[in-house]
């Protein structure tokens, strides 16, 4: 099958005004008679289960947790973009889409791209008419700051939880709907299987978590909104339940999986203490405004931080990149603090970490000026710590935190399955290979708010599918496989535990196919993960039954799509070769060690086929056509 | 480090539960609360025993699942600071440890530790909102806001609803969550319009959950994870003055 992006003809500034003029709408009368299943309730899962029943649409909405309000979304800190250009600092649409197509290393599509950087000013209106609090100036305006070396001040922000702020605006408009009983909402229940029936998507299967209870759902469309797969890696900013489960088992079902191979790595998240570590906490980039990143130059350094002199520190990103310094973009300074750990210069314990130093920053400023800029994350680090990071420097070490990859989605944000949509961080579509800072919050309700709603009616009123209910044979086929599937996880009575699978996945993961990635590497990660996989069939221990709230289930299921994952992640990063924002193959570089693209072979996305357990994945390719932009070469030093 | 834990085991929501003694061993002492019993979990799982069911996601201290009673305390009694931001460093070597889940009429226990709390979540769907739709929306700057009321209206927006105001109230009462919100929208211009109505139906719905009654001992902002200030409960009761003196409802 060829891969058809469905991106409206004619200027790129006037695509999505046309396609939306394009585009056949539904009867106001007759939108009650569609049932829509959103799977997922964070920024993008909430916006468009309560956009989707505003207008009429009859939602059913799925979340693991046990409140809409908890879905990932709300850890995001730093803020959400818009080009508002409120600062008359030259901001505008072009600039944005400009800005986020660069960033992201010319990997993403032009046509998605633009639409998100027009609608993203109807985001910061629609949040504010539902209360967020953004911070404000003095005149009661809103307040905006540059963020992530933009060179425009575009970021909306809430202080430190703007994410938080902007699901429970999500989730509030959600909440409405649910009390109006326009949405019927099923927390504690997750997602086991996407059903299929004449090439269409109909409906879900789920698990309630609370009973165990397996059951079917129907409807006329399903929309997927169940984040990222940055837990492949064990440790991760993720919470712990985020998985890929969803848009797994929907690729098993023939939804091709996008570039799997674009994951984003955080420079500056507190370091492991040990094994028994169960996430990494992000600390905001804006530390490296003042910080200083150092390691010593002796391997084996035991003298305290304070007690080795100038002439012995390495400040390397100030060596390498003295233009850009410390505040050199998210993938070189990731790299440049673990080729520094892989030589033995690492820091703290196991020798991961290195040095985020702060006495210049107090000697030139004052110990006021720094606490009142960064007093709430140097608390944050002493309470992980246990460290106070205004007498010895801190210890920071990179982490991964989001990933660009996800279900392919033509323009319409609709899989190559018909009837199911994807939204948010679950598909691949707007960050390309690498997403820059504030980008993320702005897609997802994006994608939620002013894009989804409109494109799922022109399905709606152009598919014209017959009704089917939980009563028809693929409905019944899909509930007695997650129910074997299910048996089958408790049957297996190992003697290892599910935590001890994915603790070596991660492990495996990330040093095969983490910062820096070579044939060899990914190789061997090919090998070992069917390995461990045949391993987990055979040697898992799941405790409890099937009929109860049993967590040692719920996470033995997310493993197990996690180690089958996996190696399409490892597979799609062998076949791209060449180095591109967050994919870096240590084969493809510059002398001095930069990432090197190539455009000539490599400017595509790559839609990954699920094509059966014995079978390995066919790679279709979207070839990326530039109309608008001319492809530049990234430079730091 | 070695502890002994006192955890409440409850096979599911109709049996009677019970605490049950288990010894946390090599403990370190930068493990946080949660990973402590994380590796407590391992080491039951290993000896084919059922792990200790607990609630947990973000582990970072924003999204409110972690619910956990710690000696007596929601949370642990660490000031400003959630279970899974807890570090065992705070602990002494030896100590006997009491975990127990949320306890409140309203929020039923479905598994060891794990509790119902959709309550909030009825609260919020009686009227924690303001009633707009998608789209249509004016300029964000269209409506100046003073600096000074959109603070404080983060102050009250950066509840977690957690439930450990709930767990911490002699009375179990959800003042301190339900004044939040009110406050959250009622500070705002935009959330003016509808501020009677709001604050009528969710007391009226908090009070049909089963919460129970405000008696100003303080005991919710003390355990409070984001130290919502008590003064909102003031801002909740006169709001809610008000309504009935219109006679909303």
């Amino acid at each position: 099958m060829s891969l058809d992006a469905k991106i409206p003809s004619g200027p790129l500034a006037q695509k999505w005004d046309k396609h939306k003029f394009d585009m056949k709408l539904v009867n106001p009368a007759n939108k009650r008679k569609f049932d829509v299943i959103v799977v997922g309730s964070g920024l993008a899962g909430a916006s468009a289960a309560a956009s989707l029943a505003e207008l009429g649409y009859k939602v059913s909405c799925f979340c693991f947790q046990d409140s809409p309000r908890r879905a990932h979304s709300i850890a995001a800190q730093g803020g959400i973009n818009a080009a508002k250009n409120y600062p008359n600092d030259g901001d505008s649409v072009y600039r944005l889409f400009y800005d986020t197509i660069k960033g992201g290393d010319f990997r993403a599509r032009e046509a998605n791209v633009y639409r998100l950087a027009q609608v993203s000013a109807n985001i910061i209106d629609q949040c504010v008419a539902q209360g967020v609090p953004f911070a404000r100036e003095y005149g009661g305006l809103l307040a905006n700051r540059s963020f992530g070396g933009a060179q425009v001040s575009r970021t909306f922000y809430a202080r430190g939880q703007t994410g938080q702020q902007l699901l429970l605006g999500a989730y509030q408009a959600l909440c409405r709907q649910i009390g109006l009983g326009a949405v019927k909402m099923h927390p504690r229940t997750e997602m086991l299987d996407i059903v299929v029936v004449d090439g269409h998507a109909r409906g879900i299967v789920v698990r309630d978590l609370v009973t165990g209870e397996v059951s079917a759902h129907a409807a006329d469309a399903v929309v997927l909104a169940t984040g990222g797969y940055g837990n492949v890696f064990f440790l991760s900013t993720n919470a712990r339940g985020c998985n890929v489960t969803a848009t797994w088992r929907a690729c098993k079902k023939g939804a091709f999986f996008a570039n799997p191979c674009y994951t984003q790595i955080h420079p500056t998240c507190i370091p492991v203490s040990g094994d028994h570590q169960s996430k990494l906490t992000l600390m905001s980039e804006s530390l490296r405004n003042d910080g200083r990143v150092w390691v010593p130059k002796k391997k084996g350094e035991s003298r305290r931080p304070d007690q080795i002199p100038e002439d012995e520190r390495d400040y390397f990103l100030e060596r390498k990149y003295p233009s850009f310094g410390n505040l050199a973009p998210r993938d070189i300074s990731s790299r440049a603090a673990k080729e520094a750990c892989d030589n033995g210069l690492g820091v703290g314990p196991g020798g991961l970490g290195v040095y985020l130093d702060f006495a210049d920053a107090i000697k030139r400023l004052g110990e006021a000026t720094v606490r009142e800029r960064y007093g709430n994350l140097f608390d944050m680090y002493e309470k992980i710590t246990g460290e106070n990071a205004y007498r010895a420097p801190m210890r920071i070490y990179p982490a991964v935190h989001y990933t660009m990859g996800g279900t392919w989605v033509d323009y319409n944000l609709m899989s190559t399955v018909p009837g199911l949509f994807v939204l948010g961080e679950a598909n691949f579509s707007d960050h390309g290979a690498n997403r820059l800072g504030a980008s993320a919050l702005m897609q997802g309700l994006a994608d939620g708010y002013f894009v989804l709603p409109y494109t799922i009616g022109n399905y709606f009123a152009t598919a014209k599918q017959p009704k089917v209910n939980t009563g028809h044979a693929e409905f019944k086929k899909a509930v007695d496989g997650a129910q074997a599937l299910t048996k089958k996880l408790l049957g297996i009575n190992g003697k290892r535990t599910v935590t001890s699978f994915h603790r070596e996945l991660g492990k495996l993961m990330w040093e095969k196919c983490g910062m820096a990635r070579s044939e060899a590497s990914l190789k061997e990660a090919l090998k070992r993960i069917p390995e461990l996989r045949a391993e987990f069939w055979k040697n898992l221990k799941v405790t409890g039954e099937n009929n109860s709230l049993n967590q040692d289930l719920e996470a033995a299921g997310r493993v197990a799509d996690f180690l089958e994952f996996a190696e399409l992640l490892c597979l799609d990063a062998l076949t791209r070769k060449e180095s591109c924002g967050g994919h870096f193959r240590v084969e493809y570089q510059t002398p001095d060690g930069e990432a090197l693209r190539d455009d000539e072979h490599y400017s595509y996305v790559s839609a990954w086929e699920y094509r059966g357990p014995d079978q390995p994945p066919v790679l279709h390719k979207e070839p990326l056509v530039y109309e608008e932009v001319h492809m530049s070469t990234r430079s730091y030093k | 480090m070695n502890f002994t834990l006192k955890v409440w085991r409850q096979k599911n929501a109709k049996d009677a539960g019970g605490m049950v003694d288990y010894a946390a061993t090599g403990i370190i002492p930068d493990m946080s609360f949660l990973e402590m019993l994380d590796v407590v979990n391992e080491g039951l799982i290993a000896k084919g025993e059922e792990p200790i069911a607990f609630d947990s996601d973000c582990r970072e201290g924003i999204c409110g699942t972690c619910s956990l009673v710690i000696n007596g305390v929601a949370h642990g009694g660490q000031r400003g600071t959630t279970a899974c931001q807890l570090h065992m460093r705070h602990f002494t070597d030896g100590q006997t440890i009491t975990i127990e889940p949320w306890r409140a009429r309203a929020f039923p226990v479905l598994r060891d530790l794990v509790t119902d709390r959709s309550a909030f979540d009825r609260i919020i769907e009686a009227g924690g909102f303001i009633s707009v739709n998608t789209g249509g929306t004016p300029d964000a700057n269209a409506l100046p806001i003073s600096k000074v009321d959109s603070d404080r209206s983060m102050d009250a927006a950066a509840c977690i609803g957690c439930g450990a105001c709930v767990a911490a109230c002699k009375n179990a009462s959800a003042m301190l969550f339900v004044s939040a919100k009110v406050s959250h929208l009622g500070l705002l211009p935009q959330g003016q319009v509808e501020k009677d109505r709001r604050v009528a139906k969710m007391v009226a719905q908090m009070d049909a959950e089963g919460f129970g009654n405000c008696t100003v001992t303080g005991s919710c902002e003390a355990v409070c994870p984001k130290e919502i200030s008590l003064s909102f409960i003031a801002r909740l009761n006169r709001d809610y003055g008000v309504s009935l003196l219109k006679g909303v409802k």
